[in-house]
């Protein structure tokens, strides 16, 4: 998972792309067999152990999901997290220094 | 790992009844009762089914809701889509495409302090309106806009 943070005139812009198939389920794959579900289901991201975004995805969110949002508050030096779960339960977490 | 049992439950559950029992001795939390009124929402097949799981009916429209989408998809795998609301106290941002198999395609919540703003990306099986529906201080608004696509974003 790429995630860039940087603050500006006391707001903290989060770019988060996550690397994930985000397979609907309604895809056939060349021998014409469905290929079964596989997506991001639930997103959170944190600032200094406060949660500062929260997300679910529906199949429709494109191959690996992109992200922006921005929140009051941060200081360079300072960590911003973010966790994803999916469909199988597997479940990734990364973080990043604000700029 | 909590996530996992919750899917479990709703599996096997697959109706109120054992999410009120689950409740009731406290295994799921409200929170969690609120996500699975979500997932429910998720795999509705309709705009009207998603809007009827949310408990949205005829959401007011609103001028303080700023959606952003291009007017022409050329790949309908990956379509920006940007939605800003200056309603106060906006809790929460969906994003809806109505000719999807499944019209939700995201759902965002506000924390106090994170502006009300968000940028995704979304697959578009076909032209379409893009709904960004927008939960301000208890109630219900959006907008909408027409995304032409010229090749669908779900392909075979």
């Amino acid at each position: 998972m790429k995630i860039r943070a940087s603050v500006k005139d006391g707001v903290t812009e989060v770019k988060v792309l996550m690397q994930h198939e985000m397979e609907t389920g309604l895809r056939k794959d060349k021998d014409g067999k469905l290929v079964p579900a596989w997506h991001i289901t639930e997103i959170k991201a944190q600032h200094n152990g406060k949660t500062v975004l929260e997300g679910q995805f529906g199949t429709a969110v494109s191959k690996n999901p992109y992200l922006v949002f921005h929140f009051k508050g941060g200081a360079p030096g300072e960590k911003v997290s973010v966790n994803w779960v999916d469909t199988t339960g597997d479940t990734r977490v990364d973080e990043a220094e604000i700029k | 790992m909590i996530n996992l049992e919750r899917r479990k439950a709703l599996k096997t559950g697959g109706g109120l009844g054992l999410l009120g029992l689950f409740t009731a001795v406290g295994l799921i939390q409200p929170g969690m009762a609120w996500a699975t009124v979500e997932k429910r929402a998720f795999d509705a097949k309709s705009m009207k089914e998603a809007l009827d799981a949310l408990g949205v009916t005829a959401p007011e429209s609103s001028e303080a809701i700023h959606l952003t989408v291009p007017e022409i998809a050329e790949n309908g795998a990956v379509v920006p889509v940007t939605v800003a609301s200056s309603l106060a106290n906006t809790e929460q941002i969906y994003i809806l495409v109505d000719k999807n198999p499944n019209a939700l395609a995201a759902s965002f919540s506000f924390p106090e302090g994170t502006e009300s703003f968000v940028t995704t990306r979304v697959k578009m099986k076909e032209t379409s309106s893009v709904f960004a529906l927008v939960k301000a201080g208890g109630k219900f608004y959006s907008v909408s806009r027409e995304v032409k696509v010229t090749a669908g974003g779900c392909g075979g």
